[in-house]
């Protein structure tokens, strides 16, 4: 059985998958990126194995590509692929029917239009600015004291949303203690933030164009809160895996196992890992 | 004086083995842009005038008739941002009071008239007068920065059909000739300012010799356009083409521009024969739209020779050449009907370049056989850069090019963000070989 492994290193999250010759995901983990990337990937990587139960002696990830903006940092890895044709290509195998993916990462939000084959046909991402992305939740998060797994939850009981006039993370804290001191609920300005992050999104996804169906990938899609309030404003349910999280590094995988198919070995692979 | 080309040397490799001639075009222009800036920096020593322009319409043929010296505020910041001391410059412009919604280009250019025009390539000699068309809605306010700072005449051209793409009217059309006739007028105030200026009176015979030249290097300059389609393309249209669209600007109306054109086109011709690419083996054909990265200009093309991807055409080249990548010729028995026909023409197609890009664009993707269009939208350029979105999403429209979409700035470093542009360059050409792999089944 061959094996093949995506490592993709996020500013706030690595994530590393290992994928059989079925395609199927075999082994997952995640760490902080932190302020060494080597070392996140490294760990990442060892770890997935881990998970995977694969044994060095008998069988080998014979094919390793890493992704995002660490991608250069996977130093065990034999190929690069940015995180916009990872996900596209992760979220067309997790839902052939995917025409258009949003990602939202810690940094970047990233709308892309796919074809059947996942081969991306365009694609458009936050200017330099983290307005939009998971950096304001995170943000929103800190100042409200709520931690981010419930951040969604939280939201959900609002029937009064308060818009949200800035989107800037730099001054999240100013704004959202401002209007809590103005009496508003947390509830009630936790689904305002949400809104405006979705409202973001949408305005990325229009730019390439909605399509049906559209997969939303990346560590906010594990917010309850988003993923409804995107549906919300689609006006349809999106596509959403409990494997969001690791659609980027899945779509690494996946390429990785092209190469394998295609009779590539890499050069470095498991064994040089340690 | 002649209105013959008979004084230009038909290349001067003629004789020699012509593969000497490779690499000349980039050598030459740069020496001669370091000979114009030192040109300008001795010209108030021997108390010569010199007229602070623009690339659109920048009306050289009547100021070099007068000796006027052509200063351009464009390129001295583009020089600034190439050679990293742009923030400085730009710093010292926000200081004074200019937001940093500004564009780059207006406030180096403040920041190089608080130093006294102290500049890397030279010292800037003060303006005696600015003159300007409404190609670019920032010309008129950065203008009067120059009349409040020096206290000097500005003269504004009005060119109308700047903003009409696809609804323009051609010469026999009464609405044309009533263009024409209001700019003619106003090229007429421009003379008699000169005369003001200078104390010279004008001089028809000089004026058309000064035509003449620009005759020679808009025709040159419109077959160098041609000769990129030639697979591999012989130059790089935004890195070499910078260089010709400086040469292009600075030596308008001049002898050594059309010398220059005329041996670049030479050198172009023997490379396309030869099959001679640039430096690096061509995969992908590129055509780009706006405005280069200038803070970091050899890395920005780095990030796509890299991957093979050669600018064989960029709408900087069409926009910012003063009407050369028309070829527009004047006509020498007409000089000053022909000259605000120029102006007027040559300036409403600059125009549709910038705002409406997307018909030329679908009209030489077959042509040029180009595989993607890069648009480089810009932060200090609103004028340039709103409209391309629209513009990229009717290409893909029309065409089904791909296309790659980057924010950053041609001046300030600080919205310049490498790491992002470098992820969706290469996403963009991941895409690319993709889609080359997909046709070729």
């Amino acid at each position: 059985m061959a094996y093949a492994g995506g490592v993709d290193v996020g500013s706030t999250q690595t994530k590393a998958v290992i994928i059989n010759e079925k395609l199927e995901i075999v082994g997952r983990s995640l760490t902080d990126t932190g302020s060494n990337v080597t070392v996140a990937a490294e760990n990442a990587f060892n770890e997935a194995i881990k998970n995977a139960d694969i044994h060095e002696e008998e069988e080998g990830v014979e094919f390793i590509v890493g992704t995002g903006y660490g991608r250069y940092k996977v130093t065990f890895g034999d190929a690069q692929t940015t995180e916009i044709s990872c996900h596209g290509r992760g979220a067309v195998h997790m839902f052939p029917g995917t025409r258009t993916v949003v990602d939202m990462g810690g940094q970047d939000t990233k709308a892309i239009r796919v074809a059947e084959t996942g081969e991306i046909l365009d694609f458009v991402m936050n200017d330099k600015c983290a307005a939009g992305t998971g950096r304001f939740l995170g943000a929103a998060a800190s100042a409200l004291g709520v931690p981010l797994g419930e951040l969604g939850g939280v939201a959900l009981k609002s029937s009064r949303p308060v818009k949200i006039s800035t989107t800037c993370t730099v001054f999240a804290d100013g704004e959202i203690l401002s209007l809590i001191g103005k009496g508003k609920k947390v509830e009630d300005v936790l689904l305002g933030v949400h809104q405006s992050v979705v409202s973001r999104a949408l305005s990325l996804m229009r730019r390439v164009g909605i399509e049906k169906e559209v997969t939303f990938t990346g560590g906010v899609a594990n917010n309850i809160g988003m993923v409804t309030v995107l549906n919300q404003e689609l006006g349809f349910d999106c596509n959403v895996s409990s494997d969001s999280h690791y659609m980027g590094a899945l779509g690494a995988a996946l390429f990785a196992m092209d190469r394998i198919m295609a009779g590539r070995k890499g050069q470095h692979g498991m064994a040089e890992v340690k | 004086m002649s209105t013959t080309t008979s004084n230009l040397s038909q290349g001067a490799a003629a004789t020699k083995d012509k593969s000497s001639i490779i690499g000349r075009g980039n050598k030459e222009g740069n020496q001669l842009f370091r000979d114009w800036y030192q040109e300008l920096t001795t010209a108030p020593q021997r108390g010569e005038h010199s007229a602070y322009v623009f690339v659109m319409g920048s009306m050289a043929e009547v100021l070099q008739s007068f000796g006027i010296h052509t200063i351009f505020p464009e390129v001295n910041g583009l020089q600034t941002a190439v050679r990293h001391v742009a923030d400085d410059y730009i710093a010292q412009g926000e200081d004074y009071g200019f937001s940093t919604d500004v564009c780059g280009y207006v406030k180096a250019d403040v920041g190089l008239q608080l130093r006294g025009g102290d500049h890397p390539m030279g010292k800037i000699p003060k303006p005696s007068l600015a003159v300007y068309t409404n190609a670019c809605n920032t010309y008129v306010k950065w203008a009067e920065i120059w009349e409040r700072m020096y206290n000097m005449p500005s003269v504004t051209i009005d060119v109308p059909g700047s903003r009409a793409a696809g609804r323009h009217t051609w010469s026999g059309h009464v609405d044309f000739e009533n263009d024409l006739k209001y700019v003619r007028g106003q090229i007429n105030e421009l003379i008699t300012v000169c005369e003001q200026v200078t104390g010279k009176k004008f001089d028809i015979d000089r004026l058309r010799e000064t035509m003449h030249y620009s005759n020679v290097m808009l025709e040159r300059y419109e077959r160098l356009l041609e000769l990129n389609k030639a697979i591999p393309a012989p130059y790089n249209a935004v890195t070499d083409g910078t260089v010709y669209l400086g040469v292009a600007n600075g030596f308008r109306g001049r002898a050594e521009g059309a010398q220059y054109f005329t041996d670049l086109v030479e050198e172009m011709e023997y490379k396309v024969a030869n099959k001679i690419g640039t430096t690096f083996e061509e995969k992908y054909r590129l055509v780009f739209v706006g405005v280069p990265c200038y803070p970091i200009f050899r890395r920005f093309n780095e990030m796509f020779t890299e991957w093979g991807g050669a600018f064989v055409g960029s709408s900087y080249m069409w926009f910012a050449s003063g009407g050369a990548n028309t070829g527009f010729q004047y006509d020498l028995d007409n000089p000053m009907d022909s000259l605000a026909e120029g102006l007027l023409v040559t300036t409403r197609d600059a125009m549709d370049t910038m705002f409406f890009s997307n018909r030329q664009i679908v009209d030489n993707i077959e042509p040029y056989k180009i595989d993607g269009v890069v648009y480089h939208p810009i932060k200090s350029c609103r004028t340039v850069s709103t409209g391309l979105a629209d513009n990229r999403r009717a290409v893909i429209d029309e065409s089904g090019a791909a296309t790659l979409f980057i924010e950053s700035d041609h001046m300030d470093k600080r919205v310049v963000s490498e790491a992002q542009m470098k992820n969706r360059i290469d996403a963009f050409f991941e895409g690319l070989a993709t889609r080359k792999v997909r046709e070729s089944r």
